[in-house]
């Protein structure tokens, strides 16, 4: 009991100046990429005075999608995987959901909702566990689902079709409180906060980051490395499924061909502070980067940049803000 | 003197594991292991290189099953498949290489494996770490700090049994006598620990009995008693029937007859002056000649490796110099090495050869892939050489297509032959005859003979001490990151170079006087308990 009174100590006593530094320094990428975002919204703002809470909450709804999807590829590049099949995985779930929906009534999407998040759940862990069985590199099985996952959906739904509940589509059309907080931000938060804090603090989170980041430790220290993995890719699904529902909601139908949401995820985590060898990064640090990246290219066109140098740029910022990163910490550790 | 196995009683013990056997496909890596802890003993395993210890940890800890054999904890059979299930039998083992999560922060890992932060806190503090912060990130600590930890959380939670691999090894002397001396209290509280070392002074002091593994076989338990390094030593090596088999065969090596002669006052090919990398490697200094095969001896993980990296140019040395023809050199890329002429064998083939491509692209590639020289490749003389090499080495070359066909003896030629056609100065041997067939070695041997006497040098590691023998003109003998011994071949046979590579005396009887001494330890008096 003491030992772990003990343990809960740092986090409660939080008033030491020592904690607050330390968790600054820890989460220091997370706060230069918010740090980024406000600079860029005042940018947007100078460029385009007329920017305002309806553009934003365009904004939000546009990025959360990939938001999820970043969320998703978070979870497995932190385990040490990588998940290629998570756009199949969303288009997936994404038409499932608008059939199940369409002649429905409000009521029985609530049911529709549980099962496709449950879906996702299995889709990532048949994903897990084929990682796990074949010992074929997760790059090349998640490769192979992609197509797996994509010809079902058009199985499902030959063409874009299907509904969605009323209920749904306003849980996040629209704002909260002020003009200034779109749902779709909210719910992203509230997300984190119910599904990411207390798995980050579970022993299962910590196993994530302990099979990211060296297996053979891991698995001496005790932690089943296969189960973790899948445990991972389940996650991975789960915030898949969260992303196609999101896409149906926001759209109203079900969409059977992927949309470009595998690169986009893998870009914004890597902008986000997720080592691809695993190990290090947290959920945060992706969603933000998410925004950054959708803000970046509402600026280009803004200022009437040709749409071909547009993604030119956008590919230059990400490898330029990573490699800076990527210096100040190297600097920092010399010192 | 003591019979091998006073048969123990059963109804005492704490681990009793008898009969284990494992094979990993035609290897068989255990076939008899036995293993006997009484409560509170400190016991130590050890076997030389391949004879088993390593796998018989494995299976100890739950990461290997074994194919046959039973092991009980206090008389109940245990059956453990992870190292989780062997952590819940009670016990714990501890690594050369730590099992902490390096991007978890200390009190994460603490989570992780359960274990309470306050014992872990005392621990470290008894083990002579006073200011470690519990909130540092385990990969911004140094790594002493990191292997004093994770013990730390092994004691935490009072194990029966503590098995330690190697676990001081990498420990400056300080923190490594904190730590012995508190795993021999262990003793008091019926604790045990299970010691695998490779320094047998260390494990002399601090051990009460100890179990000697060879070729997959215990081979017999030893009290420590004075004079009970000999015996571990005769026990390591075999019975000296099968040893003379050695001289029979070094009488068809018409080599080795020039080994006798005294070293040649010739200008050294490479002086190295107190060179000192990484952690292992502390401070070496020797020469090599032209015209000499250097048989280099050294147990795992004594700073062998660390400088064959600084020699081939992989590795920059921390401190100390490097001399090649008297001229002090500063490699920053092998190319300046192999500009030097120096040119490196690894024991690991897949880390020199392309195994996806031929065998005389590969053969060639060192003189196509010389620095400023692109252009198109003169086929016509590449072919020539190539053919020359392969004609000297003997290779064969049915499979030539890919290398990765050809048998492990042919590999490990056309890494050498790659070199040999391109005219080489001195050559560097990591065990370049491991895994491979006697007659493949014998020829590589003869090989390196011939190279020498041809005028280049050669520095041959080799974890066979019959090869110093076989090919060798004199050997040096490594421990602790430091030259221990330089011992001519003609008087290195095999027990001889395994008491200098366990850091004993060379001179048998007197245990103690040697470089012990760092650790500041008279290994004599603690010995009887």
């Amino acid at each position: 009991m003491s030992a772990a009174a003990s343990i809960e100590e740092p986090l409660n006593g939080g008033g030491t100046g020592a904690t607050v530094t330390r968790l600054l320094r820890r989460n220091s990428w997370v706060l230069v990429l918010c740090g980024l975002l406000a600079l860029l919204f005042v940018v947007t703002k100078v460029i385009q005075p007329a920017y305002g809470p309806s553009q934003v909450e365009a904004l939000a709804l546009a990025a959360l999608p990939v938001a999820l999807a970043a969320a998703g590829q978070a979870v497995a590049l932190i385990s040490g995987g990588i998940d290629l099949s998570i756009g199949s995985m969303m288009a997936l779930t994404s038409v499932t959901a608008a059939v199940l929906m369409k002649g429905g009534s409000e009521e029985s999407a609530v049911l529709v909702v549980v099962g496709v998040l449950l879906m996702g759940l299995v889709l990532g862990a048949i994903n897990g566990s084929l990682v796990v069985l074949t010992r074929v590199p997760d790059i090349v099985v998640t490769l192979a689902m992609l197509y797996v996952w994509a010809g079902a959906a058009l199985l499902v739904l030959n063409t874009p079709g299907g509904a969605s509940a009323e209920w749904l589509r306003e849980l996040i059309n629209g704002t909260v409180v002020s003009e200034w907080a779109p749902k779709a931000v909210v719910l992203l938060l509230v997300l984190v906060l119910v599904i990411w804090i207390p798995l980050r603090n579970s022993r299962l989170g910590l196993s994530f980051y302990a099979v990211g980041s060296n297996r053979l430790a891991a698995f001496r220290s005790g932690v089943d490395v296969s189960k973790t993995k899948v445990a991972a890719y389940a996650f991975t699904g789960l915030f898949a499924a969260m992303g196609g529902l999101s896409l149906t909601m926001s759209t109203g139908i079900g969409t059977p061909v992927p949309g470009p949401y595998l690169l986009a995820s893998v870009a914004a985590v890597v902008l986000g502070g997720v080592s691809l060898a695993g190990g290090r990064g947290g959920l945060v640090g992706p969603i933000v980067a998410v925004f950054i990246l959708r803000l970046v290219r509402t600026d280009l066109t803004l200022m009437g940049i040709d749409p071909n140098y547009t993604t030119v740029i956008e590919g230059v910022i990400m490898v330029s803000v990573v490699m800076v990163g990527g210096l100040v910490a190297l600097r920092s550790r010399g010192s | 003197m003591t019979p091998p196995q006073p048969t123990p009683e059963t109804t005492e013990l704490l681990l009793d594991a008898t009969g284990v056997v494992k094979r990993y496909g035609a290897v068989v890596a255990l076939r008899d292991a036995s293993l006997a802890v009484r409560p509170g003993e400190v016991h130590a395993l050890l076997g030389a290189n391949g004879a088993g210890k390593s796998t018989l940890v494995k299976i100890l800890t739950g990461a290997v099953h074994p194919d046959r054999g039973r092991i009980l904890v206090r008389g109940q059979e245990r059956d453990v498949h992870s190292p989780a299930a062997a952590r819940r039998s009670g016990l714990i083992s501890v690594y050369q290489e730590p099992a902490l999560i390096p991007d978890l922060d200390v009190l994460a890992n603490l989570r992780l494996t359960q274990t309470p932060a306050a014992p872990v806190r005392t621990w470290v503090q008894r083990l002579g770490v006073h200011d470690l912060d519990l909130h540092e990130m385990v990969r911004d600590l140094p790594l002493a700090v990191v292997r004093v930890l994770d013990l730390a959380r092994a004691l935490a939670v009072e194990p029966d049994i503590l098995l330690l691999d190697e676990m001081t090894a990498a420990l400056p002397a300080d923190l490594a006598e904190k730590v012995l001396d508190e795993v021999g209290k262990l003793r008091e509280t019926g604790q045990s620990v299970i010691f695998i070392s490779h320094r047998l002074l260390e494990v002399s002091a601090l051990c009460d009995r100890a179990t000697v593994l060879r070729d997959g076989e215990t081979v017999g338990v030893v009290d420590m008693e004075p004079g009970a390094e000999e015996r571990i030593v005769d026990l390591m090596m075999g019975p000296s029937d099968e040893r003379e088999a050695t001289p029979a065969r070094r009488a068809t090596s018409a080599a080795t007859q020039v080994s006798e002669v005294p070293l040649k006052q010739t200008d050294a090919r490479l002086r190295l002056r107190d060179v000192g990398a990484g952690l292992r490697l502390k401070e070496v200094s020797f020469e090599l000649h032209p015209g000499e095969v250097l048989g280099l001896v050294a147990l795992e993980g004594q700073g062998q490796d660390e400088l064959f990296g600084v020699l081939s140019g992989m590795r920059r040395p921390s401190r100390g110099s490097l001399e090649v023809d008297g001229q002090e050199v500063h490699f920053r890329h092998p190319a300046d090495a192999i500009r030097k002429g120096l040119v490196y064998v690894p024991g690991d083939r897949v880390e020199a050869l392309l195994m996806q491509r031929s065998v005389r692209e590969n053969i060639a590639l060192p003189s196509t892939a010389r620095p400023r020289r692109w252009g198109p490749i003169d086929m016509g003389a590449e072919r020539e050489r190539v053919a020359s090499a392969i004609k000297r080495l003997q290779i064969d070359t049915r499979a030539q297509g890919e290398v990765r066909r050809l048998s492990g003896g042919n590999q490990q030629k056309v890494t050498i032959a790659r070199w040999i056609a391109g005219g080489v100065r001195t050559l560097l041997c990591f065990d370049p005859t491991r895994g491979i067939d006697i007659r493949t070695k014998r020829e590589i041997y003869e090989l390196l003979r011939d190279l020498a006497d041809a005028g280049s040098a050669v520095l041959l590691y080799t974890s066979e001490l019959e090869e110093v023998q076989l090919a060798c003109d004199r050997a040096v003998v490594i421990f602790g990151g430091r030259v221990v011994d330089d011992i001519p071949a003609s008087i290195a046979d095999e027990p001889t170079l395994i008491r200098a590579a366990y850091g004993l005396p060379r001179e048998t009887g007197t245990v103690g006087i040697l470089a012990g001494g760092d650790t500041g330890r008279g290994a004599g008096e603690e010995v009887t308990a």
